[in-house]
Order: structure tokens, then C-alpha cells, then sequence
């Protein structure tokens, strides 16, 4: 380094103000390269949303278009499945949830034979791949004196979703179970309330964030999931299964329209999230 | 002044001592009968009697693990004792939750309720008996202006300092009239400044309130401060139970006398009726009462603060300053002697009395009376 400032000093000043350039945008270069990975094919996905394809496949782009957002039901299949997922979506979430929320209490709080085979047995869905878990819950859906009782469809897809929400749904409770004083329960029934009482007035408002955002993890999972469900899906068309099967013939633009919707709903509600966060911030500071 | 200030309050329990005992003819607020708590293996409370006036303050002094938390737990239902039964005046409570005795708790972490204002955690406890409305606010109210938190209704808990959080827990146990208030570490989170001063205030509203307090604490000073009577606690047994005066004056074992305040323990051996041989030392005389029938190995105990470096005394022990710390209000002086080191504290009544005398032989002395006897404290330590 020395040598170049004594031969050059010019260019070796140049050199350092470059360097220091660099130093300091990197980080800012770096984030903006990978936003606009991550963007980009959203960015994509909107914009084809406006697109007119001439033909089958929305690939190229051949013209801008208001008509695919206002027939987004014109294709056949498409409203159905929609509804069909998000039927799934709330039943699953709300299920997965009671539960989730039940089984994250008792183990947290008690401690009993069991309990540790049921953390596993929690962790296992999480961990295996989702095509294993497919495959083996048609196995057992697929079995026939099951599938007598319980023929694949609405019921069947269900049960596997709550399968593994149930998972999301005990991870996210316990861990705001876990920083729960327990002295506030105390504190409850000391004042002259029941078990049911404290429960709905101190335990049930305290870990209410953590119940929120599991449901709203767990229905996202589930309109999501394309794999467990084509397995157990049987006659039945959610709409990732909808999403897969034109695409391959060739997916209409609606399919653009309804994750654009998708991606808008989940922004605003985080961005909704974020405001709220930073006036209560502020309130209490106040 | 400080030291004047200290044993004031010292003394303050024992003048309304009278006014108390007017009382015990009446049934005991809180009566533990043979009392049993038992952990898995761990014994926490090991046949525990005990019975609390009312009206009184009362604490359960010791060191961690000694078994008052859990007795304290077992009063206010959070805990079932093993055996025995627990009495609220004359209704058997054992076994009840609990929502269903009539009793609160101040806990150590406060346990304010996080999503509710001031006003609804204090109001928590009326609004779970039915009280409704205008009363509810009237009495939170009321109940705030005697903790000294007015106006603070529409706060949350953690917009509050330590000490008012403190308050509020202090407000939402007292809104409801109980019958016995528990008070479980209570003023544990404080600073020092805050916590002498919060000692004051809740034995001022005690008095204003009137309701028998179940006070427990490891500090010992915090428990002479505040409490009319006092049991101190080791291993799940009372080894002791009085006033601040006597538990302080005449502890009956070498716990009691090591727990509170500092204290000088030699061996010894029962000569007469009032007098005992100093092990490798002279014979002194105790108050009969205090060697209470003992024979052979006892151990003898003087305050630091009843020795004097003069033989003015009648009991006498010759040795040599070993260390001398001037601590302001008094000089504390390590005495080395034959039977073992003694701290001595001399009171700096004099300008200039505070200078150092190390390595100088004196004669300490006591009077007789200031003397008390534990069992030997081989067995104790064993």
C-alpha cells in the first residue's frame, strides 16, 4: 500500500475514495440485489395479471388488459377451488389451532408420562418431507376399510392439514406460554376467580397475539399446500391443485389476478401490523 | 440519629404488645394444626403449628428454602399441604382453592395483570364478587388514595415505576376487605431507599386498615421493622417465634441468635445453676432463666453492642484488637481471646473516640444479664 501512495499518490487517493465507496454501499448494493430477486417474480406474476394472451400459455407478453380482474371468475374450476381452500384454510386453522393451543398448555405446564414423545411427535410433521407425509397418509386414506368410512375428499384433505398445522400451531403458542408468569394465574384465583374465569379474563387475553398469529400461520400453510393435498385429495380441486393441473395446459391469467390478491392482502395487513405496532410504542411511551 | 432511629423501631412492637393481646381471647385469624408439606422427597414443611392474632403483623423470617414461601403458599390455596389442617378464624380452609378463601396475596413479582389499566386490576377482585358499577369505581378509588396512587386509573402496570407497581399489587389485595393479607417478598424488588421507606408505609397501613398481615422475608432487619411478632424459619420448623426484643435478646438457638443481627457465640460448660466455664477461659454468669435447666455443653452469647473495652462488667475476658473499622455511629473492633474472636461494637458517643487501637490489650466486659445460652452449637451445626 505504501509503495503505490509514494509512486502514485493521485491515484492511490482515488483508489481509497473508491474503496471507501464500496465499503460503505455495499451492504445497500447487497439488500437491494436480493430484494429484487425475491420481488421479481412477483413483480412478474402481477404484471402478467394485466396481460391479453393470444394464446393458451400467459408467457409472452401480448398486451395490457383490465378483463382478467374483472372476470376473475370467468374461468371454469377457478371460483370453486378458491373457495374450496379457503373453506379448508379456516376450518383447518381454527381446528389446528384449539388444539394447538390445548396440547402447548399442557405441555408447558405440567409435566407428565408422555410428554417428551409428544414434543417429537409435534416436531415430526415440521421435519419430514411433505411428499413422505402424502404419500403415507394415503397409504392409511387409501386403506380400504378407512376408506369405506372416510372416501377421500373434503374431509380427508382436513384432517391432513390440521395434521400438520397442528405442529405450527403448538410451536407458536408455546413459545409465548413459555414467558408466561404463572404468578398471574395465581394472582387471578387469589382475587376470587375460578379456573374457567381466569382462563377467559388473564390467561386466554395474554396469549391471544400467539393464537392470532397461529391462525393466521396455519391458514396460510394450508391454502398454500399443494403436496399432502394432492394425495388426499381425491376428487376434489383446491386451488394449488387448480394452479397445477391448468398449467400444464396452460394457466389462465386469473390464476396472476388471485396471487396478486394474495400477495396485496398479506402486504397490507403486515404493513396495517407494523403502524399499529409503532402507535401503541408511541402511546405508551406517551 | 440512624442509630436512635434503628431502635426505636426495634422497640416499637413490644410497647403495643399489650394492645394486641387484648385481642387473643378471640379466635386466631390464620391456625395452622400440625401442618405438613412434602415435595416429591423434599420435606418443606415439616408439622407446623402455629396460630396468628388478629389484627397482628406478623412475619415468617428465614433463609431461602426454610419453608415460609411454601407456608405462606398453603394459606393462600396455591398449595395443599400433605397433612394436617389450616383454619381462616373457624372455618377449616384446607383443601379449599384459592378463589374460595378470604384471603390476598401481594407476590413477589407483583403479578399485575399486563392487558388491564390500574383501575381494572384493582377493580379485578370486586368485579369477581358482583360489584358493580359506581361502587367499583368508588372504592378503587379510595383504595388508591390510601396507597398513595390517585389519578393513576388509567394507566398500565408497565407505565408504572417499581414502587407504584408495588402499590397497585398492595391496592388490588387490600380493595377487597380481606380477612388475612399475604405478603410474599414483597418489597424484594425495591431499592434500598424505596424499600426502608415502603417498610414504614405498610406498617402505617396496616394499622389504618386494620387487617392481619402474613408477612414473608429473608431480611431480617425488614422483619423487626414491620412485624409485631415474628417466627423465624429453618428446614420446614419454627425455631423460634416473639417479638423483634426477644427473638433479638434472648434467642434460644444458635440459628435464631447467627440469623438476627451478628452475634458472638463461645463454648462452654455448665458449672452452676447461673454459671459457666468458657471454654480455655473464666467462668461467667448467666441469667438462670436463659441456661433454662441446661447441663454440659452449651454455647454462651453476648451482642456486640452490650461488650465494653473497659472491665467495667462483671463477667470479663481478657484479649487483643485485632482489626478496628470506624463505620461512623460506632467502631466495630475484632477482639481475639482464648475462647475465640469476638466482634465488639463501640458507640462513638465521644469527638474523636474513633481511633484505632489495633494490636492493643484490653479487658472486655459484660453485664450478666445481656448474656443468653444456646444448646451446644456442635449439635446445632450438625
Amino acid at each position: 500500500m505504501s509503495a503505490v501512495a509514494v509512486r502514485a499518490p493521485q491515484r492511490s487517493n482515488a483508489l481509497a475514495r473508491a474503496w471507501a465507496f464500496l465499503r460503505h454501499h455495499v451492504l445497500t448494493g447487497y439488500a437491494i440485489l436480493a430484494f429484487a430477486y425475491l420481488m421479481l417474480p412477483i413483480g412478474v406474476v402481477i404484471a402478467f395479471s394485466f396481460n391479453h394472451p393470444r394464446g393458451r400459455f400467459n408467457y409472452v407478453w401480448d398486451g395490457f388488459t383490465w378483463n382478467n380482474w374483472r372476470y376473475w371468475d370467468g374461468v371454469p374450476g377457478l371460483r370453486g377451488a378458491l373457495v374450496l381452500s379457503i373453506e379448508i384454510g379456516v376450518l383447518a386453522s381454527l381446528i389446528a389451532t384449539a388444539l394447538g393451543t390445548l396440547i402447548a398448555l399442557a405441555l408447558v405446564r405440567y409435566r407428565f408420562r408422555g410428554r417428551g414423545a409428544t414434543n417429537i411427535f409435534i416436531f415430526l410433521p415440521l421435519s419430514t418431507p411433505e411428499i413422505v407425509l402424502g404419500a403415507s397418509l394415503l397409504t392409511l386414506f387409501g386403506n380400504r376399510a378407512v376408506a369405506n368410512i372416510l372416501p377421500l375428499g373434503f374431509a380427508t384433505i382436513l384432517i391432513a392439514h390440521v395434521m400438520f398445522c397442528i405442529s405450527f400451531a403448538v410451536v407458536t403458542v408455546k413459545a409465548r406460554l413459555i414467558g408466561f408468569d404463572r404468578h398471574l394465574e395465581e394472582a387471578a384465583m387469589d382475587l376470587g376467580a375460578n379456573e374457567w374465569a381466569t382462563f377467559t379474563k388473564v390467561t386466554l387475553p395474554l396469549i391471544a397475539p400467539a393464537i392470532l398469529a397461529s391462525m393466521l400461520l396455519c391458514f396460510a400453510v394450508s391454502v398454500d399446500d399443494f403436496v399432502v393435498t394432492y394425495f388426499n385429495a381425491g376428487p376434489r380441486v383446491t386451488f394449488p391443485i387448480f394452479v397445477w393441473n391448468s398449467a400444464r395446459v396452460g394457466a389462465p391469467p386469473q390464476v396472476n389476478v388471485i396471487g396478486s390478491v394474495i400477495f396485496i392482502v398479506a402486504v397490507t395487513g403486515m404493513v396495517a401490523n407494523i403502524v399499529w405496532q409503532i402507535r401503541r410504542q408511541r402511546s405508551a411511551t406517551a | 440519629m440512624g442509630e436512635n432511629l434503628g431502635v426505636s423501631a426495634v422497640h416499637e412492637p413490644q410497647t403495643q404488645a399489650p394492645a394486641s393481646r387484648e385481642h387473643a381471647a378471640a379466635t386466631p385469624d390464620v391456625r395452622l394444626d400440625h401442618v405438613t408439606k412434602q415435595f416429591d422427597d423434599v420435606v418443606a414443611v415439616d408439622d407446623l403449628t402455629l396460630e396468628i392474632e388478629r389484627g397482628s403483623f406478623f412475619a415468617m423470617l428465614g433463609p431461602s428454602g426454610c419453608g415460609k414461601t411454601t407456608t405462606l403458599r398453603m394459606i393462600g390455596g396455591f398449595e395443599q399441604p400433605t397433612a394436617g389442617d389450616i383454619y381462616l378464624g373457624d372455618r377449616e380452609v384446607s383443601g379449599l382453592p384459592a378463589y374460595k378463601r378470604d384471603v390476598n396475596t401481594v407476590f413477589q413479582s407483583y403479578a399485575l395483570f399486563p392487558h388491564l389499566s390500574v383501575l381494572e386490576n384493582v377493580a379485578f377482585g370486586l368485579r369477581r364478587r358482583g360489584v358493580k358499577g359506581a361502587d367499583v369505581r368508588t372504592q378503587v378509588r379510595d383504595i388508591l388514595k390510601v396507597v398513595g396512587l390517585e389519578g393513576m386509573e388509567r394507566r398500565r402496570p408497565r407505565q408504572l415505576s417499581g414502587g407504584q407497581q408495588q402499590r397497585v399489587a398492595l391496592a388490588r389485595a387490600l380493595v377487597n376487605r380481606p380477612r388475612v393479607l399475604l405478603l410474599d417478598e414483597p418489597l424484594g424488588a425495591l431499592d434500598l431507599k424505596l424499600r426502608k421507606q415502603m417498610q414504614l408505609e405498610l406498617k402505617g397501613i396496616q394499622h389504618e386498615v386494620g387487617i392481619t398481615f402474613i408477612h414473608v422475608t429473608h431480611d431480617q432487619e425488614e422483619a423487626m421493622t414491620m412485624a409485631d411478632r415474628i417466627a423465624v424459619m429453618n428446614g420446614g420448623r419454627i425455631e423460634q417465634l416473639g417479638t423483634p426484643t426477644e427473638l433479638y435478646e434472648k434467642p434460644e438457638t444458635a440459628f435464631v441468635a447467627g440469623f438476627l443481627g451478628v452475634s458472638n457465640l463461645l463454648p462452654g460448660n455448665v458449672v452452676a445453676g447461673d454459671r459457666v466455664r468458657l471454654r480455655g477461659g473464666p467462668e461467667v454468669q448467666v441469667p438462670t432463666a436463659a441456661l433454662a435447666g441446661r447441663t454440659g455443653d452449651v454455647g454462651v452469647g453476648i451482642r456486640p453492642e452490650k461488650i465494653d473495652l473497659n472491665g467495667e462488667h462483671e463477667n470479663r475476658l481478657d484479649g487483643r484488637i485485632v482489626e478496628s473499622a470506624y463505620v461512623g455511629v460506632a467502631t466495630q473492633y475484632v477482639v481475639e481471646t482464648p475462647c475465640g474472636r469476638l466482634t465488639v461494637y463501640a458507640q462513638n458517643t465521644q469527638p474523636g473516640s474513633g481511633a484505632s487501637g489495633r494490636d492493643r490489650a484490653v479487658t472486655l466486659s459484660w453485664n450478666p444479664e445481656s448474656t443468653f445460652v444456646v444448646d451446644s452449637m456442635e449439635e446445632e451445626t450438625e
